[in-house]
């Protein structure tokens, strides 16, 4: 153990094996936060058509479209979806792009398809009466549901929400597979230098367990601050 | 101020509203009652369209709002509506409930009359006539002003020291006064009012009572759902007595409730009164 231990330190210290490992967590947390805000944005959009009154044939087909496009991020993994964005439709549509943006915009567009199933079951917690109540003061739809609706919302999937970002920065742990160098790469490249991989995977292992750990953490402190807002000042 | 003409609800197979034709004169007060399932409530949240009219019209200021052409936030902006469930918004504290609307009305009014000016300093260009620069409130001004309008709101009903809790809070009686200056710091020409003491406790039911009736000796043109008899005979000019999606009998209380002529309006006032 103490020699496994040893070319461990080499490679991680002296070789400056860190450097790529600090990289790497960057990346890492770079997809899953930019990625998350995208999904919230693309989500929180998909679910107010999905919710919105169907009254009229262009919202008809807004909603169909939503339910394309969650059906395709649901329907295949995450890896074909980065592959297929990286190596063929940003080629096709002539977009020069960086791996790690596009493993940003693939991880968001991903994770917007989870969020706006989450959002619109929170939008749906919230009762109808809100809604109402706003257009009846004479705000209209889109203003009544940011503004009153969407907040209530999401203050009643933020546990939901955390748990979707805990597997968005799981799941980052593929983005390799274009080229992004992210943390699972940094600590499997610093393991295939020498062989030995004991102490680099479970290094591994235990920065992401700590990286969740935080972030429940983050969600329990500020489910307990909103919860506050409730009950008064 | 409100003329509705072959008004027609239809829910799948069920005639909630059945071909009511039915005029709301400016100042008056009218009550409506009837049994349960009656068609009441649909009847009232037809009147600013929060329930779309299978057939008919809704005159309102001259506009029809059940034509879809005709832009349904403008009318409803004059169309004050007290729920039975209050519906205070959750997430603002009782002064963002009030002054929430006449903010985003009038930031929304001064976006328009700035696009407007930036439209007309371009077309001014190739004008003789110049057309004349709108004036546009400061937006911190807006602010301010809405939010010293709800303050004298709320401190009409006594209610000001409340400015800064959240609804969760509350009573249902302050809920509900609330939930009527909210409507009120729109400065709406007709209220409308469904069932507004019916989710309250007994001993809150006079105080609420009593703000609607405040209201209505101010002037204002209401329209009341109510199952408070004593009430409506006390503050309606007129009462309407609606059965299975029709208004059947109508006239001043006293007439009404002194000298009942169709059987059903007698059957339903010997089981209430
Ligand atoms: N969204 C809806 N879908 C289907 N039926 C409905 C809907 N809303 C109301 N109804 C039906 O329409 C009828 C009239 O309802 P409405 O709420 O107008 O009655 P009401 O006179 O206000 O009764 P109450 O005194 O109980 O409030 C009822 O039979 C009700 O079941
Ligand atoms: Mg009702």
């Amino acid at each position: 153990m103490q020699q496994k231990w040893d070319v461990f330190y080499e490679k991680f210290i002296t070789y400056d094996g860190w450097v790529t490992v600090v990289d790497g967590l960057k990346a890492t947390l770079q997809i899953a936060v930019l990625g998350l805000l995208i999904g919230i944005v693309l989500g929180t959009l998909i679910a107010a058509v999905k919710v919105m009154p169907k009254t009229n044939i262009v919202t008809k087909i807004f909603s169909v479209i939503c339910d394309i496009y969650v059906g395709f991020f649901r329907g295949t993994p995450i890896v074909v979806q980065l592959l297929i964005g990286y190596f063929v439709l940003f080629p096709a549509l002539d977009v020069q792009i960086e791996a790690i943006n596009a493993a940003i915009v693939i991880f968001g567009m991903n994770s917007g398809a989870y969020i706006s199933e989450i959002m619109r079951s929170g939008i749906q917690s919230v009762d109808g009466g809100q809604l109402e109540a706003a257009r009846a003061v004479g705000l209209s739809f889109s203003v009544s549901m940011i503004k009153v609706v969407i907040p209530q919302a999401i203050k009643n999937i933020l546990p939901t929400l955390g748990n979707e970002f805990i597997v968005l920065i799981k799941e980052t742990s593929v983005a390799s597979f274009i080229t992004v160098v992210d943390l699972t790469k940094a600590f499997k490249d610093i393991g295939s230098s020498n062989y030995e991989y004991i102490i680099p995977y479970l290094m591994l292992a235990a920065i992401y367990l700590v990286l969740v750990m935080i972030i429940t953490l983050g969600v329990k402190l500020l489910e307990r601050r909103l919860a506050r807002v409730d009950r008064g000042r | 101020m409100i003329e509705v003409v072959n008004l027609k609800k239809v829910y799948g197979k069920l005639t909630v509203l059945d071909n009511i034709c039915e005029t709301i004169n400016e100042g008056e007060k009218v009550a409506v009652i009837g049994p349960s399932g009656s068609g009441k409530s649909t009847f009232l949240r037809c009147l600013n369209c929060l329930e779309d009219p299978t057939s008919g019209s809704i005159f309102f200021e001259g506009k029809d709002l059940a034509d879809i052409r005709v832009d349904i936030n403008l009318s409803r902006r004059h169309i004050g509506m007290v729920f039975q469930q209050f519906n205070l918004f959750n997430n603002k504290t009782v002064l963002q409930n009030v002054s929430l609307a006449p903010i985003l009305v009038a930031k929304q009014n001064r976006r328009i009359a700035l696009r407007k000016n930036i439209a007309n300093g371009f077309f001014n260009l190739f004008r003789k006539k110049k057309a004349a620069k709108l004036p546009l409130q400061d937006k911190k001004a807006i602010k301010e002003e809405a939010t010293k309008n709800a303050m004298r709101l709320l401190e009409r009903i006594g209610l000001a020291d409340k400015a800064g809790c959240y609804p969760s809070t509350l009573s249902g009686g302050q809920k509900q006064r609330i939930a009527i200056v909210r409507a009120l710091a729109m400065n709406p020409k007709v209220m409308l009012f469904d069932e507004p003491t019916s989710a309250l406790d007994p001993e809150m039911v006079g105080e609420v009572l009593d703000l609607i009736k405040q209201v209505a000796d101010e002037g204002m043109t209401m329209v009341i759902v109510t199952h408070e008899m004593g009430f409506a005979r006390e503050v309606a000019d007129r009462v309407m007595f609606m059965d299975k999606g029709q208004i059947i009998e109508q006239g001043p209380p006293a007439e009404l409730f002194g000298n009942p002529k169709h059987p059903r309006l007698v059957e339903f006032l010997s089981k209430v009164l």
